[in-house]
């Protein structure tokens, strides 16, 4: 196990060292710079321009640049941003806990829902139930998240007004934030409502960001369950007189799990994407509204800051993922 | 600083309680779904209206001010200000018993004075001045207005006068003055800060002399303001300011009918109907104070000659753009500044939509065949709804005066370099959104011969309007200036630099239950004097 885990590690040392590269290159490659936009309609003479890229140290060899950054990162040092001047590390564990919150209940809500329903349509494959599962998840997927959060809103907030139409919690209640994820924060600042309230306000935008992922789930684990559910151990353990429940519940279920982690650990990257627009519409301050600021913005350092923490996470994850499988399935730890 | 928050968010939530159980004492709060995070909260750092609505429109004052909804100038810090006879300095006579905001790191031991005053410009103009490099500021907006070239000496001549002198006569210095970054900060925070080693806490912790005191932001979900009981213009009748940061233009709209805010930013057109039909809304319409423009390159044949310009401006419908683009929340323009500017000039005719004049002038001008393009810009701005639609309408109505349009865009910031090159090839379609209100800064940033090569995107560089406009500048007599404006849009006009094409509307839905909200000309918020039923 500890080779296996040390493996893994050696790989994304490397990746680490490519993300920084890419993120680097990436924001300099798009068209115009901070200055240019700072100005506007307005623009600035030429030598007003070299003078600001030079205070900021844009003007040197990019080569030189890369490199001072990265002897900034071994010190610890993600960068300022050059539009908040704040740092980019600060900036980023302050939006952070509410992506991480807004996700993991979108995952929570994407599992709870769509697990169960692949495989009970699975089970009864070619039913009323099967096909509306099926028409459900096909939906969900092709639906643009820009324009089913606004649907929901409309007709939840709206029409019925049975949730808050955005934000975080009601602006009644004002507490210093503790972790940074509101319904923690919420139970710990003691006033009454309050994470009731965290609850409300966190429903459509989990449900909407959540929505991708369901369908997705819904539809892996029914066409693994399917797979599995053919397979001799399967009869086998029918042959011997199981009941449906211990043959799909056990012998099935863990089977067919393995495809299904996968598949929900690759939406952890889909999610990044889904939060930047659900974020924008539900006003959540989160990571991914921040980082589309600041690629308008061409705030350099954010950029990469933050592109380069996003991957850093999404590696661990995937890293987890792939220790978890071992912990499903012991052929997996050895065969590695 | 933190057991101070949290002792201010005990107290609100007590207040918060005390006012659900007695309705008689509750403190009122206003709420105003804003579209965007501030960039910081020192509003001489940078040049965004978020920023400005957050920072120097709540938090601040200036020496001098515009009235509240208009262009017009009135006193602020400064009581009175005189003007010597050659123009070259100003007095400012401050206001006494102005207090600063009284915050959890900060109370002042002294009133408003002129240190305050010579600290705030200092800091944009000495580079050597202990707090110039403070925060990594560039403080562009001082630099953009020419600050730098403009300023010989700011004295402080005793404790409530201060002296400006300047290197050249500059009309508009005055509404210079009222501008977002010449907010007034305490030097005496300023050098607590410095004292304590935390000399960013300036502007991160504002303290202004301004209508409403900064309690708390949560980056990009809420600002937090009360009332400053010791403002000088008296008490704004609400207690609480909230700014509810939500970016969607439509979920602004649905926040605004469930109540959880009260006034609302930069609406959605296609959700202004329905606005007008809501019973809840009181939608608010103003002429902005901006211009959209298709800017020729006059220095390339054959637009060098005005009447191929104005040839080409006459086979534009622009009433068509304005229903289709504008969708009836614009104007047509005629001149390069907009109505709402003093020394606008009505009598100025604009150039008739006339396709078979306009084909029998660039015939006589010798151009045939002409093949050109045209620039739309990749974003909507204030004063243009859709510069992609404006570019195709222009190539349609040239087509059928046998030009031939070929449309281009570049993203944004590559947008506004490129359009600024002197050989660049085409006409532009940009704007412009007014900084203070006066003539020159359209005049003179826009088509004035300095400016050509940056903001001037003509490229248009014409001595007889030049003159006028230069002339204006080191007049002081407002009725004189005037009349060298009036003439210098009549010259505008016959030279035909541009083709101009609208001034939008601004609409701003607000709650029936809001009181004396009014929209501000240079596309701000200004929550001073706003009331709740």
């Amino acid at each position: 196990m500890f080779g296996y885990l040390l493996k893994k590690l050696v790989v994304i040392l490397p990746t680490f060292f490519g993300v920084t590269l890419v993120a680097f290159v990436f924001i300099r490659t798009l068209p115009g710079d901070p200055v240019m936009l700072m100005a506007g309609e307005r623009g600035l003479s030429p030598e007003r321009h070299a003078e600001l890229m030079k205070e900021m140290g844009f003007d040197k060899p990019i080569l030189v640049q890369y490199g001072l950054y990265l002897k900034q990162l071994a010190g610890g040092d993600f960068g300022t941003s050059i539009v908040t001047k704040q740092p980019v590390l600060k900036e980023f564990a302050t939006l952070f806990p509410a992506t991480v919150e807004l996700s993991l209940c979108a995952i929570f809500i994407a599992v709870f829902i769509g697990l169960p329903a692949g495989m009970i349509a699975a089970t009864r494959r070619g039913s009323v139930f099967d096909h509306t599962v099926m028409t459900g998840a096909l939906t969900g997927y092709s639906m643009p998240i820009f324009w089913w959060g606004l649907l929901l809103i409309i007709f939840f907030s709206g029409i019925l007004g049975w949730t808050p139409v955005s934000g975080r919690i009601s602006l009644m209640y004002f507490f210093e934030p503790v972790t940074g994820f509101m319904l923690v924060d919420s139970l710990l600042s003691g006033q009454p409502g309050a994470f009731s309230s965290a609850v409300s306000h966190l429903i459509l935008p989990a449900s909407v960001l959540g929505t991708h992922p369901m369908a997705v789930i819904a539809r892996q684990t029914r066409s693994a369950m399917l797979e599995v559910l053919s397979e001799d151990y399967v009869r086998t353990a029918r042959a011997k007189g199981l009941g449906p429940q211990r043959v799909i519940g056990l012998h099935a279920l863990r089977n067919a799990m393995i495809p299904v982690i996968t598949v929900i650990g690759l939406q952890i990257g889909v999610l990044c994407a889904g939060a930047i627009l659900t974020e924008t519409i539900f006003s959540w301050p989160g990571v991914g509204k921040w980082m589309v600021d600041s690629i308008f913005r061409r705030d350099y350092p954010a950029v990469q800051g933050g592109l380069l923490l996003i991957a850093a996470i999404v590696m661990v994850i995937n890293l987890l993922v792939d220790l978890l499988y071992g912990l499903i399935n012991p052929q997996i730890r050895h065969t590695e | 600083m933190k057991k101070s928050r949290k002792l201010i968010a005990a107290l609100c939530g007590a207040s918060l309680l005390l006012a659900s159980a007695s309705a008689w004492a509750a403190p009122k709060t206003l709420v105003f779904c804003s579209e965007g995070s501030p960039e910081g909260f020192n509003p001489a750092f940078y040049t965004a209206g978020t920023t400005f609505d957050a920072s120097s429109r709540a938090l601040f004052d200036k020496l001098t001010a515009f009235k509240r909804g208009t262009t017009e100038i009135e006193p602020g810090l400064a009581e009175k200000w005189d003007i010597s006879a050659d123009g070259m300095e100003y007095t400012f006579h401050l206001r006494k018993g102005v207090k600063f905001h009284t915050t959890a790191n900060f109370t002042p031991t002294r009133d408003f004075n002129a240190d305050d005053v010579i600290f705030t410009f200092m800091r944009q103009f000495d580079k050597n001045h202990p707090y110039h490099k403070v925060g990594g500021a560039k403080y562009e907006y001082f630099n953009s207005m020419s600050m730098p070239d403009l300023i010989k000496e700011i004295v402080k001549v005793d404790d409530y006068t201060v002296k400006f002198v300047l290197k050249r006569q500059e009309a508009p210095m005055i509404a210079n003055l009222a501008m977002d970054f010449a907010s007034i900060h305490s030097a005496e925070y300023a050098d607590k800060m410095m004292k304590a080693g935390t000399p960013d806490k300036v502007d991160f912790e504002p303290v202004g002399t301004g209508p409403f005191q900064f309690v708390a932001y949560q980056k990009d979900a809420v600002i937090r303001y009360q009332a400053n009981p010791n403002y000088w213009r008296g008490k704004t009748p609400v207690d609480n300011l909230v700014f509810a940061i939500t970016p969607d233009p439509s979920v602004r709209y649905q926040k605004l009918k469930a109540n959880e805010c009260q006034v609302m930013f930069n609406p959605n057109p296609a959700d202004l109907e329905a606005m007008k039909k809501d019973p809840v809304v009181n939608l608010l319409q103003k002429e902005g104070l901006n211009v959209a423009y298709l800017a020729y390159n006059t220095s390339m044949a054959p637009f060098d000659n005005p009447k191929v310009r104005k040839a080409l401006n006459m086979a534009i419908n622009k009433q068509a753009i304005l229903e289709a683009v504008y969708q009836g929340s614009g104007k047509i323009a005629k001149n390069p500044i907009p109505p709402t500017i003093w020394s606008y000039n009505d009598a100025v005719v604009d150039d008739a939509y006339d396709p078979a004049a306009a084909k029998k002038m660039l015939a006589e001008a010798g151009v045939k065949d002409l093949k050109m393009k045209v620039w739309a810009m990749p974003v909507q701005r204030p004063y243009m709804p859709n510069a992609r639609r404006t570019a195709e309408m222009i190539q349609a109505d040239f087509a059928a005066v046998g030009v031939t349009v070929e449309i281009v865009s570049y993203e944004w910031a590559e947008y506004l370099k490129r359009s600024k090159e002197k050989d660049r090839d085409g006409a532009v379609i940009l704007g412009w959104t007014g900084d203070n209100g006066d003539p020159d800064n359209f005049l003179a940033v826009l088509l004035g011969c300095d400016a050509v090569g940056n903001a001037n995107r003509a490229q248009w560089c014409y001595k007889p309007f030049d003159e006028l406009i230069q002339k204006a500048k080191v007049t002081a007599d407002p009725a004189e200036r005037t009349k060298l404006y009036q003439q210098a849009q009549v010259i505008f006009k016959d030279q035909a630099p541009w083709a101009t094409i609208g001034h939008s509307v601004v609409f701003q839905p607000v709650r029936k239950e809001v009181v004396d909200f009014r929209i501000d000309p240079f596309g701000g918020n200004i929550f001073y004097g706003v009331d709740l039923k």
